[in-house]
């Protein structure tokens, strides 16, 4: 259908305003499904060989660390008689003498220690203590440190800087001589204080470990607390904050839909990146002979007891010394990864 | 100028007041560790216990004792060690502050002649087989623990092939280990720092312009490239010094170093106050000026930085 219509004319064509063909309409429907950031941040791990290769490692030493140990024959602090110091896949001649009258016994397959301990199981067992100790300071350092930031940059003003002050006094303060004074110091009362009525579950964990928390938990929330603080600040005045507050957000709103989405990324990031600092810095400890207690092995205190021996026993020495460095490895080259795809910009 | 004298003040002023923290919070920290330096003698009666306390003055209220402490440090005295009888606190430090400093410097050294070369190949030679190997190499560096090193070194050159001393520092053979467990972490650091900062520097609008007039690519490199991407380096050197002093804590211990490290894990366990709060000072402030002198250098070094 046309119009007649004079060329030189400025009025509007008609046929702009006639109904859109078919044709036309295909170009506007969704053909994929839009991308989200997690589905995106995803797929970028995803093709990031070196970290699904990390992700596969932690993986394996989760399993080896969490399930395995209920299934092995053997416990951690179960003393075999007379099996003293074995060598990986050997028996002794007692466990022999019964395998000759046809009992069937489970090999050591990485030998047994002085007290006669299944080395396997106790590596096992270090790996969770030392996991373990990983994640819940990462966790509860995101908890502390995120808050923290976070209000500091909510509230502004004055209590932002007092807040702030705080943290730089604190960054600068050398770290490893507190953390060595405070898992000194609330050692026996914590000891003291789970044989009380009401925490005795503190019997489970081991007082030891909640001091080695307690004390990662208070000097390492810093840097987490200052980067949540400068996320929060960058994206309090960010366009479309302003844009959401125009068109009358509430503040909850704006911090769930806006604040928390953009910050998540850096906290995952920083937490993932606080687990193998936390883990190295417990084996530090424990080979002081600070760490958590025993018969409760972590990888550096089962590190630190092989030292003594390594002449005769070196395998005692080379497991925990490489299954403490894959484990770190493993978290940092996975929180690199993780880096890349969820938060681009903090790469440097 | 204005600006910078106010900022240096500022953050010297800070400095000290983090000095003064450190020191307090040890100061009350160390006391609330059950036990007390004469308690594990057990050779001692009760009498001559309290004789010495009193002669230390530990009888007296904690609030009493930290403002003597205070004022005696304040005037240059650190105090009578508890357990080296008849030795000064400043005289033990004296006397095992060179072999740690030794150490460290020589690290710090070796750290930085290797990883700014390492880092600077790995850059130029970017996604290459060597970048490659040199990137694998920083990430086991920085992953493996130096006690971790340290006993696997004093295994493999110690004892297997019997090479190298294990124990002490009396020649110069001795350095090896010891220097070599320390330095690989900042080493890598230093590398994987250096690479990066390199390669954003190397992207550069003034280093194409330089490119595009015909500068050669050495020149480029050492005139243009180098003087810039070094900047993040004089940042870690704060950082680095307090690594070194942690680590130090370990390969004093693990290959018998009488050095500062050794001496306030052991005065902890002892309970030697005076001694705890001597090196815990020393220690503190060696670390907080490293950062306020490397802070300040750096706005000097780079303009662009804005002065808050």
């Amino acid at each position: 259908m046309t119009v007649k219509r004079n060329p030189l004319s400025l009025q509007l064509k008609a046929e702009d305003f006639m109904p859109a063909t078919n044709e036309e309409k295909t170009s506007l429907v969704i053909m994929r499904e839009s991308v989200n950031f997690w589905k995106d941040g995803l797929r970028r791990l995803r093709k990031n060989k070196i970290a699904m290769v990390s992700l596969f490692f932690i993986l394996l030493i989760v399993v080896f660390a969490y399930i395995l140990p209920s299934f092995w024959p053997y416990t951690y602090e179960q003393q075999v008689k007379y099996s003293e110091n074995l060598a990986p896949f050997t028996y002794s001649e007692k466990e022999l003498a019964r395998i000759e009258a046809g009992e069937k016994i489970f090999p050591h397959i990485c030998g047994t220690d002085k007290l006669g301990r299944d080395y396997a199981v106790r590596l096992m067992m270090g790996t969770r203590i030392s996991l373990t100790v990983g994640l819940m300071c990462a966790a509860l350092v995101l908890l502390i440190g995120a808050t923290y930031g976070a209000v500091a940059a909510f509230a502004g003003g004055w209590v932002d800087i007092i807040m702030m002050r705080i943290t730089d006094v604190m960054y600068t303060i050398p770290d490893i001589l507190l953390i060595i004074l405070l898992s000194m110091i609330i050692r026996d009362p914590l000891k003291e204080l789970s044989t009380r009525e009401g925490f005795l579950w503190m019997q489970k964990v081991g007082p030891n470990m909640i001091a080695i928390f307690i004390v990662f938990a208070l000097l390492y929330w810093v840097s987490m607390a200052r980067i949540t603080r400068s996320q929060v600040l960058v994206l309090k005045e960010s366009e479309y904050v302003t844009a959401a507050r125009a068109l009358g957000a509430r503040n909850s709103r704006i911090i769930k839909k806006h604040l928390l989405t953009n910050c998540i990324g850096t906290l995952i990031v920083t937490t993932t990146l606080q687990i193998p600092s936390a883990i190295f810095t417990e084996s530090y400890l424990s080979f002081l002979g600070l760490g958590v207690a025993a018969p409760m092995p972590s990888l550096g205190s089962l590190a630190t007891d092989a030292v003594k021996g390594m002449n005769t026993y070196p395998h005692l020495l080379l497991l925990p010394a490489v299954i403490i460095s894959v484990v770190i490895l493993a978290f940092n080259l996975f929180g690199d990864g993780l880096r890349d795809a969820f938060d681009p910009k903090l790469k440097n | 100028m204005g600006d910078m004298s106010k900022y240096i003040v500022k953050r010297v002023l800070m400095g000290l007041l983090s000095i003064f923290v450190v020191a307090t919070l040890t100061f009350f920290l160390m006391n609330l560790v059950p036990g007390g330096p004469f308690v594990a003698e057990k050779s001692i009666s009760k009498a001559a216990q309290e004789a010495l306390a009193a002669k230390y003055g530990l009888d007296k209220p904690l609030g009493q004792q930290y403002i003597t402490y205070i004022t005696d440090f304040l005037k240059g005295d650190m105090g009578l060690s508890l357990r080296q009888r008849g030795r000064t606190v400043a005289d033990i430090i004296f006397s095992k502050f060179p072999v740690s400093a030794k150490l460290a410097g020589i690290a710090v050294a070796v750290a930085l002649c290797l990883g700014i070369p390492l880092g600077c190949i790995s850059a130029y030679t970017r996604g290459k087989l060597t970048d490659n190997i040199i990137i694998v190499l920083g990430t086991c560096g920085i992953a493996i623990p130096s006690f971790i090193t340290s006993v696997l070194l004093l295994y493999g050159f110690g004892v297997k092939l019997n090479v190298l001393p294990t124990v002490g520092l009396n020649e110069w053979q001795a350095y090896i280990m010891p220097v070599t467990a320390l330095s690989i972490y900042p080493t890598a650091y230093i590398t994987r720092l250096m690479r990066s900062s390199l390669l954003d520097v190397m992207g550069q609008d003034y280093i194409r312009t330089a490119k595009a007039k015909g500068v050669s690519s050495f020149l480029i490199l050492f005139k243009h490239a180098l003087r810039n991407a070094i900047l993040p380096i004089v940042t870690y050197v704060g950082p680095m010094l307090a690594y070194l002093m942690t680590g130090s804590f370990v390969v004093e211990k693990i290959f018998t170093i009488p050095g500062l490290g050794r001496e306030f894990v052991s005065a902890i366990t002892n309970r030697d106050y005076t001694m705890v709060m001597g090196t815990t000072i020393v220690l503190a402030t060696l670390v907080i000026t490293a950062n306020v002198i490397v802070d300040i250098l750096y706005k000097i070094i780079d303009p662009r930085i804005k002065l808050k």
